[in-house]
């Protein structure tokens, strides 16, 4: 046990700056993956036939594919474009198309969960569906979606931990080098497993008391 | 003669409330009763009590001499193990409210399961058995469809087969009109008239007043957890002696 | 720079790709079925009366859903023969997705459970049967028609899981795919072809679940 406390003292900053990546790449995907999920999302919902029928082609090839598969695509295709991501850009790109997909399929469904009076009612007061689309249905929409938002956030915290085989310096990956080291492959993983847990537990509450908060009902 | 079924002091309680106060009841060999009175006067809990659906908190109940459900030795009374209790419920039938045929068996399928599993017949002997039940209530045919195909009235007939193939001392009805169409309500109310004629011997929970007049030879009315009026059932709707009751049958249809 | 498409390298290693596939889909099978015997087990331990059974259920079904798969893989494979258990790869990643798969079909399985009704229960105690004897005869079947959706769609999410066993050099589609993307430098051709037998193999086994699910609809 003394020996495991003390490793751990030594590898406090690789850990720490490991678990501040792990989360700022979560937190980054997320975001941008929820951007480009709600443009899919109403693109699926409201648009032109070819403009659904391209949507649709995107969502079903992410979902389909293992997030490792895009992974590596992302990172091998990329280089092989010219394009000189870092691991973490690299890593943070394949994310954002695996939340992307993911997204836009949570946000077309609610989209058209909607009844389609309020699409009606808006019209009625004179708003075009862009101001339609802002003010009346995408906040129904969110408010829906919340729970999943959150739960989506955890699978790309755990998604995260894929990044560490292409390079990318998150937990895992400094996991890995720590165990390289000292072989203390019981302790560490186990602790590597316990730091994840604990960041989606957290996300996990802090999903429940948004719940609770913004519930339509 | 001792009773059948005798029921003394039996009281139940779901949480705060006093469901059952103190219930007296005898039922005979070959008697047919029914149970009338408005709903939460604890008719269905009673008979629940019966076959041990419901655990109660006081009173004795006996069926064919057995104690069911508890004993009681030097005044301490003690629950019967699960086992015992399980075969103690395989002595009474029980015909429900909603029918509660099993969806992933066939008609046919739903009768055999008790024989096979609790009464350990061969299947062979099991469907025999099943299909001739099946056949006295009329449903000759209809042994390989599955529930979702039947109509209700026939669910429930297939529902009588199943409790009554297990050759019980006892059949208990719950209600067993309430959830059917009207017009599916005679063919159900025609098997329970063939079966009484044959003297089997049942305790009817109902709302057809009709019904418990020209089918049972005792009515039983409860009011509140008590029994307030019983009598036979010629005479006690003709002329309910209490108040409570004349006040009940007012308001029924007749 | 020109890169021409060779469909030639696709063809060559065709054959290596769909053992891969193979291996992958086999690796799902073993794990969803020694995932659904642990599922059965908590889910029927999660609605026991004393309160250890349930909290077991609970703390297990909560760590691993919230625990990387890939950390369970490599925790399985490189820190259990630490503790003196060890196993060749298969056995290993088999071990660490059936243990993931339990979690999830816990759950899949507590909620088919509320959903059989209290009727059916009682009409089966009311033959006589043994709590036993409904849960076996009666409650079971009954769940397991109802879970049949949400199983077919685990099952396909732990076909895709078992990319990670390239990561443990499993030589399964994954594995093969950078392998053939390292040691030929054909990118495109090695993931085109890698997603590709992902996504048609995932759209098979849905197709083929809504034909089962027909069949079979739910009570």
């Amino acid at each position: 046990m003394e020996g495991f406390l003390h490793e751990l003292w030594i590898a406090r900053w690789a850990l720490g700056q490991g678990l501040l990546l792990t989360i700022a790449i979560s937190a980054a995907s997320i975001l941008f993956g929820t951007i480009l999920g709600l443009l899919v999302g109403v693109a699926l919902a409201y648009g032109s036939w070819p403009l659904r029928w391209l949507m649709r082609v995107y969502v079903d090839a992410v979902r389909g594919t293992p997030v490792l598969v895009l992974i590596f695509a992302c990172f091998y295709l990329l280089a092989f474009a010219g394009i000189n991501f870092t691991a973490v850009e690299s890593g943070l790109f394949a994310l954002t198309i695996f939340c992307g997909a993911h997204m836009g399929e949570i946000i077309r469904g609610a989209l058209q969960s909607i009844p389609p009076a309020q699409i009606d009612a808006g019209r009625a007061i004179g708003l075009t569906f862009h101001r339609i689309l802002i003010y009346v249905l995408l906040p129904q929409a969110f408010r829906q979606i919340l729970p999943v938002w959150i739960n989506t956030g955890a699978e790309l915290v755990k998604s995260s931990s894929l990044l560490a085989i292409i390079g990318t310096a998150e937990l895992l990956f400094r996991t890995q080098e720590i165990v390289g080291r000292n072989f203390m492959t019981l302790e560490f993983y186990g602790l590597c497993g316990a730091l994840y847990f604990l960041v989606n537990f957290c996300i996990e509450r802090l999903g429940k008391a948004a719940g609770r908060r913004f519930a339509l009902q | 003669m001792t009773a059948l079924l005798s029921i003394r002091g039996l009281t139940k309680r779901f949480g705060a409330t006093e469901v059952l106060k103190g219930v007296d009841l005898d039922v005979n060999q070959g008697e047919v009763v029914s149970i009338i009175g408005a709903s939460g006067s604890g008719k269905t809990t009673l008979l629940r009590c019966v076959n041990l659906l419901e655990d109660f908190d006081g009173g004795e109940i006996h069926l064919d001499g057995i104690s069911i459900g508890y004993a009681v030795k030097n005044g301490a009374r003690r629950r019967l193990r699960e086992r015992e209790c399980a075969r103690q419920r395989a002595m009474t039938g029980m015909v429900f409210q909603s029918f509660n045929l099993f969806p992933h068996l066939t008609a046919i399928g739903n009768v055999m399961l008790g024989l096979v599993k609790v009464r350990h017949m061969s299947r062979h002997d099991a469907r025999d058995r099943a299909q001739s039940w099946l056949g006295r209530v009329g449903l000759a045919d209809r042994g390989d469809f599955m529930p979702a195909q039947l109509s209700g009235g026939q669910q429930q007939r297939v529902a009588i087969a199943r409790a009554l193939a297990m050759d019980p001392k006892l059949v208990l009805l719950d209600e067993i009109t309430s959830a059917l169409d009207p017009e599916l309500v005679g063919e159900v109310l025609a098997t329970i008239k063939a079966l009484a004629k044959d003297g089997t011997t049942m305790l009817i929970v109902t709302h057809e007043m009709r019904f418990a007049r020209d089918v049972s030879h005792r009515t039983v009315f409860m009011d509140r957890g008590l029994i307030a009026e019983q009598g036979a059932s010629a005479d006690l709707f003709r002329q309910p002696r209490t108040p409570r009751l004349a006040e009940f049958l007012g308001t029924a249809n007749l | 720079m020109a890169y021409s498409f060779n469909f030639g390298v696709i063809q060559a290693n065709l054959d290596k790709f769909l053992l891969g596939l193979a291996t992958g889909l086999a690796l799902a099978l073993a794990a969803i079925l020694v995932g659904v015997l642990i599922g059965l087990v908590c889910a029927f331990a999660a609605t026991a009366k004393p309160r250890l059974p349930r909290l077991l259920v609970a703390g297990y079904v909560s760590a691993i859903r919230n625990t990387p798969i890939l950390v369970i893989v490599l925790f399985v494979y490189f820190a259990l023969p630490q503790l003196g258990i060890r196993m060749g790869k298969y056995e290993s990643f088999t071990l660490s997705l059936a243990v993931y798969a339990g979690a999830y079909l816990t759950e899949v399985f507590r909620a088919g459970l509320a959903g059989v009704p209290r009727g059916v229960v009682d009409a089966g105690r009311a033959i006589g049967l043994t709590g036993y004897q409904v849960a076996l005869h009666v409650v079971m079947p009954i769940m397991f028609r109802n879970s049949l959706p949400a199983m077919g769609t685990t099952f396909i999410s732990l076909f895709k899981d078992t990319s990670i066993a390239a990561v443990i050099a499993v030589p399964e589609l994954t594995y093969q795919a950078r392998k053939l993307n390292t040691e030929t430098f054909r990118v495109a051709e090695a993931w085109t072809t890698a997603s590709a037998l992902y996504i048609a193999t995932c759209l098979l086994i849905a197709a083929g679940l809504r034909q089962l699910e027909r069949r079979f609809p739910k009570f």
